[in-house]
């Protein structure tokens, strides 16, 4: 039952990402991208990771993508502006990404399918990942409630967090910075 | 019919339990049913707000279709139906159409984790006798267990409707009523996620439902977390577009702010989402900071009680958005960023470090302060109030004469 | 024996099932607002079009220009700003959830989160940035 909704969104946001990309209009990719923000967070829920999944809408969806919206209007670019500014070998240097993504993909699947080599701390032979593993055994399995999470981010990896907190106290400077140059 | 009724209930309560064909049937039926009502009381409200509107200004309101003017929901419904669906040609197409059906969806959806009644069943210890505790297990469309994020979740997304709409329109009224609406939502919606923290800390939970177990078992968060109350109060007011913040709208300056280029049904689904929003934030006012569905054990009486219960309580919070409508004049654009950011920022941050303070080394009292501190400060007020008023000797307002069968007295004005 | 408990037990954890509802709730929405607009384009009344009825509204005066003309700075930095304050509302409800473990060190070490960030909030009052009286 999960494996077919599992396709079910997954097709919804792959379906969702190529209109995104695709579109003329920039507003209505920015649409699209929100629908494929969806299909994801449907597909976190599938994985019980229930956390993850409402960050994924609140964050993404609900805080990243009105900026994104915000910039497109801000901006407003006709289309005969973009077609004029645009660069004449966009095509190719697309097809170059995809076949670099292609590449670096392949690379990523094959080393995961390599002889991991012995195990650093005890010595022992580890064995390599099967390339489509029927369960993928990562640790131990956490259910993704909120309160796990906590545990995770607040005992495990406390340093991490409290270096996000200076991380965003940047990007605020930053932001701020940015556009007051422009505003005096 | 009792028998039936308690059967239904008491199949809605589930959590654990296998998840049959017929469970997911029970669970639809019961999205249905929510959904309709959650649509008739938004009608209402448009009636409601007219009456009472009227009511506040000394004037009759609508009157005449149905009852006490009750059937005019249903002429407005119709006569939308009917008018010209008017799409003008400088407008996107398909992004006009779109944002009035996305401004109303999150609306809708958000009510599902609102739990509108619930059973409350006393606990039998070892020897089968009642041992004085209760369980309150509330009653929900759907149980989740990080419901207090995905109401917020859902709320971030109401801001899409508001900003395509205003940019759709290809209209200047229009892209500049989006914009402001935009940012106001966005500026408001951090003091009502901060606002909501302090709640889930003195909880420990996400669920909506063990919320309102924690406020039966001990007292409303109203009373020891009136900073967050007050906040999430006016940052929902903020968050539906309504007076004192109906700055996207306001008539004075931008005719009808995002949705002045819409005509027919569409500018009608606008209009729904508004009061849909209205009901949804009442309902979760209610429910995180004033018990829910539960009274001081009146809820007892039985599931139906609890229902009542939720509503009386809804209806007052509803009743006060139209009050403060009539009472408050519009903040200045200034004046509401100023408020969102400089203010209730803060004080919504400070909150969360003060009620975590208290609760980390056990310090209970700190939390009582305030309210009392509160009561005192209107107690006294009141009291200088009512001394000054009999040394002034201020006479009472007479209410004017009814004109009684004069044209245009009987007459009826939005 | 109820006939009800003939019915077919589907495989899914309860917590997922929660979610079952949910998207019920969203399809039904999305109709209800579909099936308004499709109404209202059938029934409406079709009236001819002229050139002054296409026009966007600006109080009966021609419009001049295009409405799509680029806004101020300070929208964009209000969008932004919400952006990163939303990720730390993110990071408090974990923490909220899981205070009673651990009180006094979830509340020291939230303390110190909470204390960085209200440096970039002065920054930005201190700044104006989100002060719209003063141009």
């Amino acid at each position: 039952m999960t494996t077919a909704l599992f396709y079910v969104f997954g097709a919804t946001a792959l379906a969702a990402a190529l209109l995104a990309v695709t579109r003329k209009n920039a507003v209505a990719s920015a649409i699209w991208l929100i629908v494929m923000f969806f299909g994801l967070a449907a597909n976190y829920v599938l994985m019980e990771a229930w956390f993850v999944a409402v960050v994924q809408v609140l964050v993404y969806a609900g805080a990243i993508m009105v900026l994104f919206l915000f910039v497109i209007m801000l901006l407003d670019l006709r289309t005969e502006v973009l077609e004029s500014t645009a660069a004449p070998r966009l095509p190719a240097v697309g097809v170059i990404a995809a076949l670099l993504f292609l590449v670096g993909g392949g690379i990523a699947v094959h080393s995961a399918s390599l002889d991991p080599g012995p195990d650093p701390q005890t010595g022992e032979a580890r064995q390599a990942a099967a390339l489509f593993p029927d369960e993928v055994a990562t640790g131990p399995e956490i259910e993704g409630t909120a309160e796990n999470i906590g545990g995770e981010i607040f005992g495990k990896w406390i340093l991490a967090f409290e270096v996000t907190s200076v991380l965003l106290l940047g990007a605020i400077l930053g932001a701020v910075i940015l556009t007051k140059r422009r505003l005096t | 019919m009792g028998d039936l009724l308690t059967t239904l209930g008491s199949g809605l309560p589930l959590v654990g339990a296998e998840v049959t064909f017929w469970w997911v049937m029970g669970r639809i039926g019961l999205v249905l049913l929510l959904v309709h009502v959650l649509l008739i009381v938004g009608a209402l409200m448009v009636w409601a707000e007219r009456r009472v509107s009227a009511w506040m200004q000394d004037r009759l309101g609508p009157n005449r279709v149905g009852p006490e003017g009750l059937l005019q929901p249903l002429a407005d419904l119709g006569k939308f139906m009917f008018k010209e669906d008017v799409v003008p040609k400088h407008t996107s197409k398909w992004m006009y159409m779109l944002a009035p059906a996305i401004s109303l969806v999150p609306a809708m959806v958000t009510f599902a984790v609102i739990p509108f009644t619930g059973s409350y069943e006393p606990i039998y210890g070892a020897d089968g006798q009642p041992t004085g505790e209760y369980i309150t297990q509330s009653w929900q469309i759907a149980d989740l267990n990080i419901g207090v994020l995905y109401i917020l979740a859902i709320a971030s997304l109401g801001v899409y409707g508001v900003t395509l709409g205003g940019w759709a329109s290809n209209s200047k009224y229009s892209l500049l009523g989006g914009v402001r609406a935009s940012a106001q939502m966005i500026s408001y919606e951090l003091s009502l996620g901060l606002a909501v923290v302090p709640v889930v800390l003195m909880v420990s939970s996400l669920r909506l439902g063990d919320i309102i177990a924690y406020q039966a078992d001990t007292v409303w968060l109203l009373f020891t977390q009136p900073v967050a109350f007050f906040i999430f109060l006016v940052a929902s007011y903020a968050e539906t577009n309504r007076l004192p913040f109906d700055m996207p709208e306001s008539e004075t300056e931008l005719v009808a702010g995002y949705h002045t280029e819409y005509s027919s049904m569409k500018f009608a689904l606008f209009f729904l989402a508004e009061y849909t929003h209205m009901i949804v934030g009442a309902a979760l006012v209610v429910t995180l900071f004033c018990g829910g569905w539960t009274f001081f054990g009146l809820e007892q009486l039985g599931w139906i009680m609890g229902v009542l219960i939720f509503a009386a309580k809804t209806t007052f919070f509803l009743f006060a958005f139209i009050w403060v409508r009539w009472t408050l004049p519009r903040f200045r654009y200034d004046q509401l960023m100023a408020l969102g950011w400089a203010w209730f920022l803060p004080i919504a941050l400070l909150n969360i470090v003060l009620t975590g303070g208290a609760l980390a080394f056990d310090q209970d009292w700190v939390l009582y302060i305030l309210p009392v501190a509160l009561i005192a400060a209107a107690v006294i007020a009141a009291w200088f109030k009512y001394r000054r008023d009999l040394d002034n000797d201020v006479p009472k307002l007479e209410r004017a004469p009814q004109l009684v069968g004069v044209a245009g007295s009987g007459g009826e004005e939005r | 024996m109820n006939v009800l408990d003939l019915a077919p037990v589907l495989p899914l954890a309860s917590e997922m099932a929660e979610f079952i509802p949910v998207l019920v709730m969203l399809i039904f929405g999305l109709a209800f607002a579909a099936l308004n607009l499709v109404a209202s384009f059938l029934l409406g009344q079709k009236a001819p079009t002229n050139p002054v009825k296409d026009m966007a509204y600006e109080c009966g005066m021609p419009p001049i220009s295009d409405a799509h003309q680029r806004f101020s700075v300070k929208f964009y930095l209000v969008a932004i700003l919400f952006v990163l304050f939303d990720i730390e509302v993110v990071f408090l409800y974990p923490w909220a959830v899981k205070f009673e473990a651990d009180k006094a060190f979830l509340f020291v070490e939230m303390l110190i989160f909470i204390g960085i960030l209200f440096l970039g909030w002065w920054y930005v009052i201190r700044k104006g940035a989100v002060n719209w009286a003063q141009e």
